[in-house]
């Protein structure tokens, strides 16, 4: 979006970035996972059908971790199913983000306090890219996290990714 | 918010948290154990399903619950009356109005209001219970049409929830979990103009009732997957505790609404379908589907005469205040107290001991319904291929928030 | 359907006298009040004694009167579908300090098969458990999970997993 526009005038020709290019096809279809929780499961159907047509935005659902760039936290994640999430989350290929949909998988929601069986925050399981509000976040709200998370990958560069920045750094302590 | 990565890896912890039934090595060569979830788009949620096949044929399902275990009744101990209520939300939140309306109907009973309660409420309870009714079906028919096949059904079913769902926004500002019935009355009266937007929907919805009718549950393909599927017989079922459409897909017209007669259902007229096998035997997955499909119909006559009611003897007026009878104080005399309701799924009730001295009840035990149908399956599916096991489960309509609570 | 004096008078002519140490009309539905020795024989009244009929087990809810009173319930409620009839069943325990043995009631799930779940429940989440019962595990705490979390003195555990279970 915005890269390809009015930029076709000079004979098909754009010039542009390697990294912009990468980045605006990885960003125009994003397939989240069709990963459901709990209540924030139903809006994030309510998202992906007929009224708020997620399809827009190029993203279309994957049953599949290892097909998904996205996965979308919709609901509360008790601690029996933390061991599954941390899994599934190994299971996807890098690149790979995670949004954290409504209050339960950003800080335990209305579970903090007596939710003996309920984990206090995804991000305790898995790294958060995202975090969507609200309880549970309206389908707009949850188009509305996916929006943001486009610009994080816009801003992105896979020439020295952050992983390996890392690494490179440790290695020159050494 | 946590500042760092608090899992400690461990490859033991799959099994030890949830250890299999079956042992993989003591198998016979030609089994096989599928292990079918939590992460699985057919199982309607987090329900991990472990499957011992030979071959195609299935011969033993072991449900593996409690991963969306959310401790409903230990916040129940330690919350008042009043704040449960949104706890109760969340349990069923495909159908929370008729959760809340249970509860709610209990507390009252519990504090002798229930029959000084002004018509009014009860008819608007009625009124958006009836509606979220409509909407917990036809999320159960459309993710059933999904799970068979047919992609399309689910679309159209989403977009007339959505409808509904509006109507529902516009009483109490939320699209999902209202907490819109209170203990003693209602959040807010319906505001003005709901009546006529709600005739206007039942108007909408009675042909694509019909439209449902003739392209899912007639079409062919559809009554070859699910007639003669996953057969229950009544004594069956009622050993199990199985209860709502499921039963009376089994031909038993056991209806709450009519048997308990609680809230204005006494006062209105509606059928109670039943299966009868029409396309097979009775009780088999295409009754159920069917049961629902009728109970739409039911409810939309319900929302008529409610609709009746609401314009008519108990119509608005500038003195009607809903929360007129909210009491300040929620503490019932000790006792012991079981409510139940008619549910989209069946009987859901609610255990309280109030001790008397406190607004927090001293226990509260939700009985859920789906726990108790979904407790059959292994029944349903032995002897049946793995196709027909997926078509089983999603007949049972379940939503797991209530079943783990 | 009977009121709550009809139908235990019939449930103590069927018995040959009443099996229960006490009764409890405040309750909704009218209740029982019974030792778990005397369970099973009271059960199979109500289930198969002509004109009560009692065939479906609604819930089965565990109950922890806390470590001072030092006792334990498990509350039956039943309904029977061909004649309207309700009843509630409560189960006095004794409850067990650390280091003993678990309380034991018989287990029901040979009359309705509702009881395998949902015994398994009561024991996962009280600590009570069932005699007879043919499978029973914890159904939705994790396996390796401490503790019986209703219980009145539950304290959480630290950690789970590396997870810090409070906020």
């Amino acid at each position: 979006m915005g890269l390809l526009d009015q930029k076709f005038n000079s004979g098909s020709i754009i010039i542009t970035r390697v990294d912009d290019l990468i980045n605006w096809a990885r960003l125009s279809s994003m397939f989240p996972m069709t990963f459901g929780l709990a209540c924030c499961a139903m809006e994030f159907m309510s998202a992906g059908t007929t009224v708020y047509d997620m399809d827009r935005f190029g993203m279309a659902p994957r049953a599949s971790p290892r097909q998904a760039d996205v996965m979308i936290v919709a609901g509360t994640v008790t601690f029996k199913m933390g061991d599954r999430v941390r899994r599934l989350y190994e299971q996807m290929a890098e690149p790979r983000y995670v949004v954290s949909m409504g209050s339960c998988s950003n800080c335990g929601g209305p579970y903090w306090a007596h939710g003996y069986h309920v984990v206090k925050g995804v991000d305790r399981i898995i790294p958060v890219d995202v975090y969507v509000p609200g309880c549970p976040p309206r389908p707009e709200a949850l188009i509305g996290g996916l929006l943001k998370l486009q610009e994080k990958i816009r801003n992105e560069t896979l020439m020295a990714p952050k992983a390996i920045e890392g690494w490179l750094a440790e290695s020159e302590k050494v | 918010m946590a500042d760092k990565i608090q899992y400690e890896y461990h490859p033991d912890h799959l099994r030890n948290s949830e250890p299999l039934k079956y042992d993989p090595a003591g198998l016979r060569s030609e089994e096989l154990l599928v292990n079918i979830g939590p992460q699985h788009p057919s199982t309607h949620g987090v329900l991990r399903l472990e499957t011992l096949l030979e071959g195609e044929v299935v011969k033993d399902v072991i449900p593996h619950l409690g991963y969306l275990h959310r401790c409903f009744e230990k916040h129940a101990e330690a919350l008042p009356y009043n704040q449960i209520i949104p706890y109760v939300d969340r349990m069923d939140y495909v159908a929370s109005m008729n959760s809340e309306h249970a509860y709610a109907m209990g507390v009252e009973k519990m504090l002798g209001i229930a029959d000084q309660l002004p018509k009014r409420v009860e008819y608007v309870r009625v009124l958006v219970a009836e509606l979220n009714r409509i909407s917990s079906h036809f999320i159960a028919v459309g993710t059933y049409a999904m799970d068979i096949g047919a992609f399309t059904p689910f679309f159209w079913l989403m977009r007339d929830r959505e409808h509904i769902l509006r109507l529902l926004e516009w009483t109490c500002g939320a699209r999902l979990l209202y907490n819109y019935i209170w203990v003693g009355g209602l959040y807010y009266d319906i505001p003005v103009g709901f009546e006529d937007r709600c005739r206007e929907l039942v108007r909408y919805l009675r042909p694509k009732i019909d439209e449902l009718q003739k392209i899912v549950i007639d079409n062919k393909i559809f009554v070859e997957r699910t007639a003669n599927v996953g057969v229950l017989s009544i004594d069956t079922a009622i050993n199990y505790g199985v209860t709502g459409p499921m039963l009376r897909g089994s031909g038993l017209k056991y209806d709450l609404r009519k048997v308990d007669a609680y809230s204005v259902y006494p006062e209105i007229e509606f059928e109670v379908p039943i299966g009868t096998g029409a396309m097979g035997s009775t009780g088999d997955c295409w009754d159920r589907t069917w049961v629902r499909v009728a109970e739409i119909r039911e409810s939309l006559n319900i929302i008529d005469q409610v609709l009746d009611a609401l314009t008519g003897p108990h119509k608005r007026t500038r003195e009607f205040d809903p929360q007129a009878m909210v009491p300040k104080k929620i503490r019932p005399k000790a006792q012991d107290f079981y409510i139940r309701a008619e549910n989209p799924k069946g009987e859901l009730g609610f255990f309280f001991r109030a001790d008397g001295s406190t607004d927090v009840p001293f226990r509260c035990k939700a009985r859920s319904c789906c726990f108790s149908n979904l407790s059959v399956i292994a029944e349903l599916a032995k002897g049946g291929m793995i196709a027909d096991l997926i078509a089983i489960l999603g007949s049972i309509d379940i939503v797991l928030g209530e079943i783990d609570r | 359907m009977m009121d709550f004096e009809a139908l235990t008078g019939k449930l103590a002519e069927h018995l040959g006298g009443p099996l229960w140490t006490e009764t409890d009309p405040s309750a909704t539905p009218g209740a029982l009040i019974i030792q778990p020795e005397n369970l099973l024989k009271i059960c199979e009244a109500l289930q198969k004694t002509e004109g009560l009929y009692f065939d479906l087990l609604s819930c089965i809810a565990g109950l922890d009167n806390g470590p001072e009173k030092g006792s334990m319930e498990v509350i039956y409620i039943l309904h029977s579908i061909p004649y309207g009839h309700k009843i509630m069943l409560k189960v006095m325990l004794t409850r067990n300090k650390d280091q003993e043995p678990l309380p034991v009631v018989p287990s029901v799930s040979g009359f309705w098969k509702t009881a395998l779940w949902h015994e398994r429940e009561v024991y996962d989440l009280f600590g009570i458990h069932f005699e007879g019962h043919p499978d029973l595990r914890r159904i939705l705490l994790p396996s390796d999970w401490e503790g019986h979390p209703l219980r009145k003195d539950y304290q959480h555990q630290e950690k789970y997993h590396g997870i810090k279970v409070a906020y």
